[in-house]
């Protein structure tokens, strides 16, 4: 049995758009916050923001929530379910943080001697091709 | 000053929503959660100080991204067992475990990237 991978654009229906302002505000402030904390302290330290968390526990959190909502709409108590579907997110983006790690790879060994824009999408396919890899990896070892 | 910041602001806020509404959209959950560490930071950032200061200073904020994105690893499994066994509210578990994520961006830091490259 292989797990399907699908696209489901009804789900963007079940977020309300507060929750998107609040991600759209997070990320412009990381961006904002990093880009000033390497003009402060420099770009070797600036640089570890990169990879800073700055949405993943608003994200986790709004998960749990859904989930929590969803499991009272029937008369259940969600709130183990909503803990478990965190965690699960958890997993996939600790999965997903090796591929983050490729992007950065990529971009320092490779940025100096080409095509920025060329660079800059190789790495983001890279990091996406390497975490479905792990992701498929993890269900197959699982599965063993 | 200001117009940078605001141009920062906007592109870093386009690309983490754009993560995000992919993460949303995929089934299964487990796949969607890969979206959690997407570059959308690092993307929009990378950008923009590639225009205003060059690829080299880029590529040295991108060699000290592989400290942060093992933190962010670090970060993120301890949520996971912490949410797993420990059953805390969600939104303090992740935000408090932020903590976790500076010590060893920090600590990786001071080890292997402070000397430049």
């Amino acid at each position: 049995m292989t797990m399907s991978i699908r696209v489901n654009p009804a789900a963007l229906k079940e977020a309300k758009w507060h929750e998107y302002a609040i991600r759209f505000f997070l990320g412009g402030l990381i961006t904002v916050a990093t880009g000033l904390i390497a003009k402060s302290f420099g770009p070797a330290f600036g640089g570890l923001f990169l990879a800073f968390p700055a949405i993943f526990p608003a994200t986790a959190t709004l998960i749990a929530t859904h989930e929590k909502e969803r499991k009272r709409r029937v008369g259940l108590d969600g709130t183990r379910r909503g803990r478990d579907a965190a965690a699960l997110e958890s997993r996939g983006t600790a999965l997903s943080t090796i591929g983050l790690f490729a992007f950065g790879l990529i971009v320092w060994r490779l940025l100096p001697m080409h095509r920025a824009w060329l660079i800059l999408t190789s790495a983001a396919g890279s990091w996406f091709a390497i975490s479905v890899l792990v992701w498929r990896l993890r269900i197959f070892l699982h599965r063993a | 000053m200001i117009k940078l910041i605001v141009i920062r602001f906007l592109v870093g806020g386009f690309f983490v929503s754009g993560f995000s509404v992919l993460g949303t959209i995929f089934k299964p959950k487990s796949f969607a959660a890969l979206f959690g560490a997407a570059p959308s930071v690092a993307l929009a950032t990378l950008a923009l100080t590639i225009k205003t200061d060059g690829a080299f200073y880029a590529a040295l904020e991108a060699r000290s991204m592989l400290g942060g994105s093992a933190a962010f690893f670090v970060y993120a499994w301890c949520a996971m067992i912490l949410l797993h066994r420990e059953k805390p509210e969600t939104k303090f578990a992740t935000a408090g475990l932020l903590v976790i994520w500076l010590i060893v961006a920090m600590a990786l830091w001071w080890a292997f990237l402070r000397r430049g490259a």
